[in-house]
């Protein structure tokens, strides 16, 4: 589904992600794991188009989107939902949903996939009208997610969705990535969690300092003594 | 005079807020503005009220002209660039218009350029009673623009997170476009409301460029209550100012106003970061 080959990424003079190779084939979830810094933001926004790469190829569904603007690649079916959740701070609930059902066929379906998302995360239909600012940080979490499915997405990319959230909510939002998984969406997750994604993913990248310097199923690399006595500790 | 001055502000605050350029160019646009009602009634007899929707559309045009032109293209370099280019839009129309119709004061007298109303002992003239509603109610129509429409959440999003809004599948190039462009209809509006009370001359929008600029920083950057609350008072205090004193006097006070605020709340009234 989604074929990232030889992907160079710079910020101006200095590179930080060197060529990268990443396959994400249909239904699978995937993790990208690794360190502070070691680039793995970088790579999503290449990927969707946020940072123009230096060099190498990215192919969703067979078509070569590299280099394209941002927002037509949601249009193909790619949503990253960001780091640090950037919602829109002084708009609703409902607002920020509405915002991520861009596309038209997204707008057609916008009542069901609504419906849908309210299941999966109730809490925000009871802060429907309240602005993003107001949510605490698991309800905000949870409007990225949600904000990012209302576009009816083929591949749902979500870079560091437990960021600063507490054990028991970190849980909770990956059972909605299950539950995800099962209806039968593609992931690709961004993680610096190494346990936790390596659990849940089939398979694993691990990245270090912008290269990938491990890949495998997720136990084999869960079992990894590298991995373990680096990532995991014990 | 405040809703006028409410009108560039909420233009020029819309523009700052959303693509965060200053807009040095945004008297000239009134100028410009004043100009085209001034040729509407001269050459064909059409009111200024009449003329009003091409005013904002023609410097609607403009503005969006000017971000799909020139700031849109100099976005990827250092912001100064984008300001200097603003400053240089300001000189070149100011001095187009000196070369077009030189430094004549032209002024549009209607039916009811000197008419006026009593109420009690207050005599109001009614061209400016008549710009005060129309600049109500543009400003009023274009905050449900803002918040019921479309287009208007798509902007408020890009304001708020131009990034994020590109991953909504917002293009916000476009977006920046079409902000630029109602801020320039703001203007458009304010400059016909404004020409049956006032003289179009080369320089005036340097006249009245800078209190709108007074009036956002009052306001609030990035508010739009800030702007209309901001653009009325500083209206109040010069014409209060001007029947006591004169209208020179009147534009120190205003600016006394304006110094004391900042004083005493540096974000002014409504701010608190840029934000729409
Ligand atoms: N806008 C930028 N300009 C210059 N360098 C940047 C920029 N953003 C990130 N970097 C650098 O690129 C490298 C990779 O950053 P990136 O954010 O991709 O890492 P990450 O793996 O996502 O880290 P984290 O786990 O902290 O989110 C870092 O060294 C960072 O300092
Ligand atoms: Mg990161």
């Amino acid at each position: 589904m989604l074929s990232v080959k030889g992907l160079s990424v710079a910020y101006g003079e200095i590179q930080v992600v060197w060529d990268l190779n990443l396959e994400v084939g249909k239904g699978e979830k995937v993790a990208m794991v690794g360190p502070n810094g070691a680039g793995k933001t970088t790579t999503l926004k290449s990927i969707v188009g946020l940072i123009p790469p230096k060099s190498g190829r990215v192919e969703f569904l067979g078509e070569d989107i590299t280099g394209k603007h941002a927002h037509d690649i949601v249009r193909k079916g790619i949503t990253l939902v960001p780091e640090g959740r950037r919602l829109f701070p002084k708009m609703t609930v409902i607002e920020n949903l509405e915002l991520g059902a861009f596309t038209p066929e997204a707008k057609a379906k916008k009542g069901d996939t609504l419906e849908w998302i309210f299941q999966i995360f109730p809490v925000l239909k009871e802060r429907r009208n309240q602005t993003a600012e107001t949510l605490s940080g698991g309800e905000g979490q949870m409007l990225a997610i949600a904000r990012g499915l209302m576009s009816r997405p083929k591949l749902l990319m979500l870079d560091e969705p437990s960021l600063g959230l507490a054990p028991k909510l970190v849980a909770q939002i990956f059972a909605s990535f299950e539950r995800l998984h099962e209806e039968g969406m593609t992931i690709l997750l961004v993680e610096q969690f190494v346990a936790k994604a390596l659990s849940f993913a089939e398979r694993g990248y691990l990245l270090e300092r912008g290269r990938i310097v491990k890949e495998g199923a997720g136990e084999e690399l869960l079992r990894d003594e590298y991995i373990r006595k680096v990532y995991v500790g014990g | 005079m405040g809703g006028i001055y409410a009108l560039m502000s909420i233009g020029l605050n819309l523009i700052f807020g959303v693509i965060k350029v200053v807009n040095f160019a945004h008297g000239e646009f009134l100028m410009l503005g004043m100009y085209i009602a001034y040729w509407a009634f001269t050459l064909y007899g059409l009111d200024p009220y009449v003329s009003l929707p091409l005013v904002a559309i023609s410097i609607l045009a403009l503005g969006a002209l000017t971000q799909g032109l020139i700031i849109n293209p100099l976005l990827k370099t250092k912001e100064i660039n984008q300001v200097l280019a603003t400053i240089g839009l300001m000189i070149f129309l100011e001095n187009l218009a000196l070369f077009l119709w030189k430094s004549d004061f032209r002024s549009v007298l209607t039916a009811y350029s000197a008419a006026s109303i009593s109420i009690g002992e207050m005599r109001i003239s009614f061209a400016r009673l008549l710009a005060f509603a129309v600049a109500m109610g543009t400003a009023l129509a274009f905050y449900a623009l803002l918040t019921k429409t479309d287009v208007g959440r798509r902007i408020r999003a890009v304001a708020q997170d131009a990034e994020a809004a590109e991953l909504m599948g917002i293009d916000h190039r476009r977006i920046y476009i079409a902000t630029f462009g109602l801020g320039g209809a703001l203007v458009g509006v304010a400059a016909a409301a404004m020409s049956p009370i006032y003289y179009a001359f080369p320089t005036v929008g340097a006249l009245f460029g800078p209190t709108a600029f007074i009036v956002v920083v009052l306001g609030g950057l990035g508010s739009f209550i800030g702007a209309m609350i901001g653009g009325l008072i500083i209206g109040i205090v010069e014409s209060i100012a001007g029947v006591l004193t004169n209208a020179e006097l009147a534009k120190a006070f205003a600016f006394a106003i304006f110094l004391l605020v900042l004083f005493r709340k540096p974000t002014g009234l409504f701010g608190e970061r840029a934000r729409v």
